[in-house]
């Protein structure tokens, strides 16, 4: 896959929440406010995973939501990287439990993950940067 | 009868206006970024963001949902940006006249235009439809109703300015060269009195308020909600279809904001200060240019900045209610100025 220079400096942003308690959620709300102001980098919020470039997945996948993040994540149009957002992506609080598909790379890969329950919104834009950095070196991938 | 070198002008016009369309446009929306994110006391992306947006869109993957029909759906982009295009082939741009609308030879006018910029919207309807996608649906149906709702105070002052220019005694009030005073050296504020200019500022906050929900930015964005319909019309467009209806989108804004410049704010810099002919264009065109990024300022950036979105219902009791009376008494008070001054006056 041949990426322009273009790429990386305009990043649509979908946030998919498979089960959040919402603490996540909000930190991406608060990572988009003008004190940090991502905007300037090119990084957007977008309503639909057509338009997206990254998923911004949140909390671990409950059995409801497991066939619908495949299904949102293979709606997305390539090249698309994956961010998983806090500490669920790699066990958390609900680890093991009987209500969940898992977290979510089980479901779909995973390119980098934000760890923080919630993350603060700097470790998200580090996480942003590093997906950037995963991008331009896509044949070589960056975990 | 048209000759062989006329269509080759009409070509290559077309070219340069699509191509300055397109630039114009993006960088437009690219200010009105910056405008915006200084308005919220951010820095805002750089002013080619959106020439960097849509070189990303062209290089990723178009998808093509499984319940579309894949014809309408391609087709309806390319139809949408064309039709933005034509679009300004007939407005005037600084004093160079318009490709397709000059007086002599002209083949439309505001008419046309008003029924022109209802194109790309019904291209994006068909698009939206055509995606299979419920939200998309709800999206095109708000869309039509959206369209319905600006039309008829977009007619108002139209037909108020091109009727007040007849009654002055001007030939072809509807052509925009005689609208935009290229022909007669009058614009619209030079033929009315008093009570007719407190009519066109009214018909001015008017159509600035058209502009919005014509180029469906905040708050007339009902139709494309990211927040409630995920995007609605555009929600199953990607990659490049995506592209070409941000371009088109671009493209419109610039119309749209030239038509404000040619009916309210026609004046040339080459009207007041004597200069010879091939300085007058190029240092019009870049008057012009001023105007229209102040057109956007106050219409778009502005409103979109000050504003929530409309929810559907307000967005047709504003526009058919609020909008539309205040076109009516602009109207009126335009025809008691042409009956105060007599009718034929310049």
């Amino acid at each position: 896959m041949k990426l322009n220079r273009a790429f990386s400096r305009s990043l649509w942003v979908f946030h998919f929440n498979s089960g959040s308690c919402n603490g996540c959620d909000i930190e991406v709300v608060a990572t988009l406010m003008p004190r940090y102001d991502p905007e300037r980098f090119g990084v957007k919020l977008v309503g639909s995973p057509k338009h997206a470039d990254v998923l911004v997945v949140t909390g671990p996948v409950t059995h409801d939501m497991g066939g619908r993040l495949r299904r949102v994540y293979e709606q997305m149009a390539d090249p698309k990287v994956v961010i998983g957002m806090g500490s669920c992506q790699s066990g958390g609080v609900f680890f093991d439990s009987y209500n969940l598909d898992g977290p979510a790379e089980e479901i779909i890969p995973v390119d980098v993950y934000v760890p923080g329950c919630p993350p603060r919104p700097e470790a998200v834009i580090y996480g942003v940067v590093k997906a950037i950095a995963k991008l331009e070196g896509l044949d070589g991938g960056v975990q | 009868m048209i000759t062989l070198i006329d269509l080759l002008m009409i070509v290559v016009g077309t070219i340069f206006v699509a191509g300055f369309g397109i630039v114009a446009g993006l960088c437009i929306f690219g200010i009105d970024r910056k405008f915006a994110a200084h308005m919220q006391a951010r820095i805002g992306p750089p002013i080619r963001q959106p020439f960097i947006d849509v070189m990303k869109l062209l290089c990723k993957d178009s998808v093509i949902p499984e319940n579309a029909v894949p014809s309408i759906f391609n087709w309806a982009p390319v139809v949408a940006l064309a039709s933005s295009i034509v679009i300004l082939l007939y407005l005037p741009l600084g004093s160079i006249m318009p490709v397709l609308g000059g007086l002599s030879g002209g083949y439309g006018d505001l008419i046309l235009v008003m029924y022109l910029l209802t194109v790309p919207a019904l291209a994006m309807v068909a698009g939206g439809f055509a995606s299979g996608s419920p939200y998309a649906t709800v999206g095109s149906q708000r869309e039509m109703v959206t369209m319905m709702a600006y039309e008829f105070p977009l007619a108002v002052v139209i037909i108020a300015i091109a009727w007040r220019l007849s009654m002055a005694g001007m030939a072809e009030p509807f052509s925009l060269a005689t609208i935009a005073g290229l022909t007669t050296g009058v614009p619209i504020w030079g033929v009315v009195g008093p009570v007719g200019i407190l009519g066109c500022i009214i018909l001015m906050v008017v159509l600035a308020w058209v502009t919005p929900a014509e180029v469906s930015r905040v708050p007339c964005d009902t139709p494309e909600a990211e927040t409630e319909l995920c995007g609605g019309l555009l929600v199953e467009y990607s990659g490049r279809n995506l592209a070409m209806f941000y371009l088109a989108q671009a493209v419109k804004t610039v119309a749209m904001a030239s038509l404000a410049v040619a009916i309210f704010l026609p004046w040339n810099i080459s009207w007041y200060v004597a200069m010879p002919a091939p300085a007058a264009v190029v240092v019009d065109f870049i008057f012009y240019l001023v105007k229209v990024v102040v057109v956007v300022f106050f219409s778009v950036s502005l409103i979109r900045v000050s504003m929530a979105r409309f929810r559907i219902n307000h967005l047709v009791t504003i526009y058919w209610g609020y909008l539309a009376g205040l076109g009516i008494i602009g109207l009126l008070l335009i025809m008691l100025d042409a009956f105060i001054k007599g009718g034929i006056v310049i």
